[in-house]
């Protein structure tokens, strides 16, 4: 529910410098730099001048969506959520284990669909928890609400609906990500 | 030297069939579970997990390279738009008004 408000000064310059260079770094990455032409002193400076061009279209088209204008505390958004990752390929890797133990029939299925509120509200911390639902054991996300951070889920039994509806920690730690623990 | 190589081979195998067993069981979770939701489970939750091992996989037998970069950003694409894709088929199932299955149903 963020209000676009023009960029300008300071803060369009960093937004520009940013996107500029990680619009570069991603296009050496992927086409610019061949291996066996650099070892064999086959490389153009052409190619990477291309790649500057490239980069530079798309700063001036899009460097709104990648860094959009500064909101509060948005480094400190950042840290929390680099270390938010490690936690969620844990639950990738228990999800896949779960559901594995469920077809050979060591546990049991029971689905159900459970509705429950969050103190959820922007954007970003929403799709972020749904994303996360979604990863983790036996739950996906069917809908959202995102007025009143009310969501609608499908468990597969009654394990993974309690720890979403009564544990709740996952909405903690998203909420202590995004600073909207309510 | 021959026992890195041999390492990584192993290790690379190791993961590779990991891949292998996830990518099989949600295969046979599809075929096995009562109604679309629960299919939907099988499939969304394995798959993800499946593939990522497969692309380690293959990233450590590759070694540090501009290709093991290139993998990298397959696999961190597949975590995103996984979990998109299996919401928005779940959602679309759920207001079409399909019946979720309960325990006690017969198969759908």
């Amino acid at each position: 529910m963020n209000e676009t408000r023009v960029m300008k000064g300071r803060e369009k310059a960093f937004s520009m410098i940013i996107t500029f260079f990680v619009a570069l770094i991603f296009w050496l990455l992927l086409s610019a730099w061949n291996k066996y032409q650099f070892a064999h002193g086959e490389y153009e400076p052409i190619r990477f001048f291309r790649g500057v061009f490239v980069a530079f279209i798309v700063t001036l088209i899009a460097h709104e969506l990648l860094v959009p204008a500064r909101g509060e505390k948005v480094l400190l958004k950042l840290q929390r959520w680099i270390l938010y990752i490690p936690w969620e390929l844990y639950q990738i890797v228990l999800a896949a284990i779960d559901v594995a133990s469920r077809v050979f029939g060591l546990r049991p299925v029971d689905p159900r669909i459970i509705e429950f509120e969050t103190t959820l509200r922007s954007d970003l911390a929403l799709t972020t928890f749904a994303d996360s639902i979604t990863l983790t054991p036996g739950t996906i996300t069917i809908n959202i609400e995102p007025e009143r951070g009310k969501y609608t889920v499908h468990a597969i039994d009654k394990g993974p609906a309690d720890a979403l509806t009564v544990d709740q920690t996952m909405q903690k730690k998203v909420g202590y990500v995004f600073m909207e623990e309510g | 030297m021959l026992t890195v190589e041999l390492l990584v081979n192993i290790l690379a195998c190791v993961f590779l069939a990991g891949g292998a067993f996830f990518m099989i069981t949600g295969a046979v979770g599809l075929v096995k579970f009562p109604d679309f939701y629960t299919r939907l489970h099988a499939t969304g939750k394995c798959d993800t997990l499946g593939q990522i091992f497969t692309i380690v996989g293959c990233m450590i037998y590759q070694g540090f390279d501009f290709i093991t970069v290139k993998l990298f950003f397959v696999a961190a694409y597949y975590i995103f738009a996984g979990p998109a894709a299996t919401h928005a088929i779940m959602k679309a199932a759920y207001f079409t008004g399909l019946k979720p299955w309960k325990k006690g149903d017969p198969r759908m």
